[in-house]
């Protein structure tokens, strides 16, 4: 069980926001584009400059190093990127079970990468994100480009996830839906700040 | 030099220019919009190459070491703004300046003072007849070699910036998030060097050796200069290169490890 807790967070015009999710619950983030939203997760993860400090218990981003701290708070983004030819090649512990939870043959990790679709390579990405085994999970819109059935098994190996591990998860989304399933909280970025609903 | 060079006079190199208009208009007439550049390329050789000329006889017969300093530093400093303008988006502030020249600066002068004090030794090691056509040819091809590394450094990091922090995100150092595009800028500007040094001799007569040769000097003793010139080059620009390529993805990131891109200049129009 661990806690996420933002202290005074600030990126440009977003923030300074204090924020503290505890593990295993879901605090969900919407807000119109441009609000803020990945601009908020990626400074989490320590990839934009940026005032303030986020803390996974004793450990803060400020004093950890940089590939250790983004392990830990594995933040995927809105659209994954992949380099190497071959689905296998980007992962560097395969896990069969969680592959055919995510509805993929053992065969997938020969799939060349550049043949999949984009729904496809979403959620390959989120198993990629799982496979480091994050502390804390930062999700921005990770069923967006899914079809209503991948979009449950995505929700539940999360929920699964989560609930097993006791990670804090913040998760970016549109869905009002969605949010109703799965928040334990739901904020509103709005001018650069959370508010909550 | 025994046998001597035949001088060319103002209508020989008149009869040359005209070669260069004729293309020029042949550009013009296919509509590359490069009739222009032609042509004040063309134009800035003849004034720069007859201001050297005219610089070396005054310098050749004072010899000052003072003197000779100067002109390295100024060839130099020439050296690093082409290195800038040829990059599409340069490093910006000091940095973008100062990356290429200082690259070309260590190697370059680090190599033609070893040659001439080690290899050549003419007396004194500074002789001007050795010492800035030795520069000269160094800093020209390190130029070439740096500049190519850079453009493509800066280049592929920005289009594959979204890669590179995938990469990031995934809890690789930023060594290992961007060394296919380090590798690569590497590769793109040891190429030329690698190409002329195994074309040297059957597909082209290099430069120097042909200057030599028309100059009057054996043949022999052209090869072996033109052996020595081309493993310097190649040791210069392959140094800068890798100086240059090591500088720039280091300044790429910073200290927290963030692709920082926003400390490249705009892209440039032209």
């Amino acid at each position: 069980m661990s806690q996420l807790e933002l202290k005074a967070l600030q990126i440009r015009h977003v923030g300074p926001v204090d924020l503290t999710v505890s593990g295993g619950t879901i605090t969900c983030v919407s807000g119109e584009s441009g609000s803020g939203k990945s601009i908020l997760l990626r400074a989490i993860a320590d990839m934009l400059p940026h005032a303030g400090d986020v803390c996974l218990d004793e450990q803060c981003a400020n004093t950890t190093s940089p590939p250790l701290w983004r392990r830990q708070v594995g933040l995927l983004p809105a659209e994954t990127e992949w380099w190497y030819e071959t689905v296998e090649e980007h992962f560097t512990d395969k896990d069969d079970e969680l592959l055919s939870k995510m509805g993929f043959a053992a065969k997938t990790w020969h799939w060349t990468v550049s043949d999949c679709s984009t729904g496809e390579r979403q959620r390959l990405g989120i198993l990629r994100c799982l496979s480091n085994k994050p502390r804390a999970l930062l999700l921005d819109e990770p069923t967006a480009s899914l079809d209503p059935e991948n979009i449950s098994r995505v929700e539940q190996l999360i929920l699964e996830y989560v609930k097993n591990n006791k990670v804090p998860v913040i998760w970016v989304s549109h869905s009002r839906e969605q949010i109703q399933r799965i928040a334990g909280v739901h904020y509103k970025m709005k001018d650069g700040k959370l508010v909550k609903q | 030099m025994s046998g001597g060079v035949i001088p060319l006079g103002l209508l020989d190199l008149s009869i040359a220019a005209t070669l260069v208009i004729i293309l020029a208009i042949l550009t013009w007439r296919l509509q590359l919009g490069m009739s222009r550049s032609v042509l004040i390329a063309g134009l800035r050789t003849v004034v720069q190459l007859l201001l050297l000329g005219l610089l070396l006889e005054y310098l050749f017969a004072s010899s000052h070491p003072l003197l000779i300093g100067f002109l390295a530093l100024v060839m130099l400093v020439v050296a690093g703004r082409e290195v800038m303008a040829r990059q599409q988006r340069p490093f910006s502030g000091t940095w973008g300046y100062g990356l290429g020249t200082l690259s070309m600066f260590i190697s370059s002068f680090t190599i033609t003072i070893f040659a001439l004090n080690i290899i050549i030794s003419p007396q004194p090691w500074y002789l001007p007849q050795y010492a800035i056509p030795l520069l000269g040819m160094m800093l020209g091809n390190t130029m070439t070699g740096v500049a190519l590394t850079l453009d493509n450094l800066t280049r592929s990091a920005w289009q594959q910036r979204d890669i590179i922090e995938q990469r990031l995100m995934l809890g690789q150092d930023w060594r290992t998030a961007i060394c296919d595009v380090s590798r690569d800028s590497l590769r793109t500007g040891l190429i030329p060097i690698i190409n002329s040094m195994a074309a040297a001799g059957i597909i082209s007569i290099p430069g120097m050796m042909t200057g030599q040769i028309l100059g009057g000097s054996s043949p022999w003793d052209a090869a072996k200069y033109q052996i020595l010139i081309m493993f310097m080059i190649t040791a210069g620009t392959g140094f800068a290169a890798v100086l240059a390529s090591w500088l720039g993805t280091r300044r790429l990131f910073d200290e927290r490890q963030r692709l920082r891109l926003d400390r490249l200049a705009p892209k440039r129009t032209d």
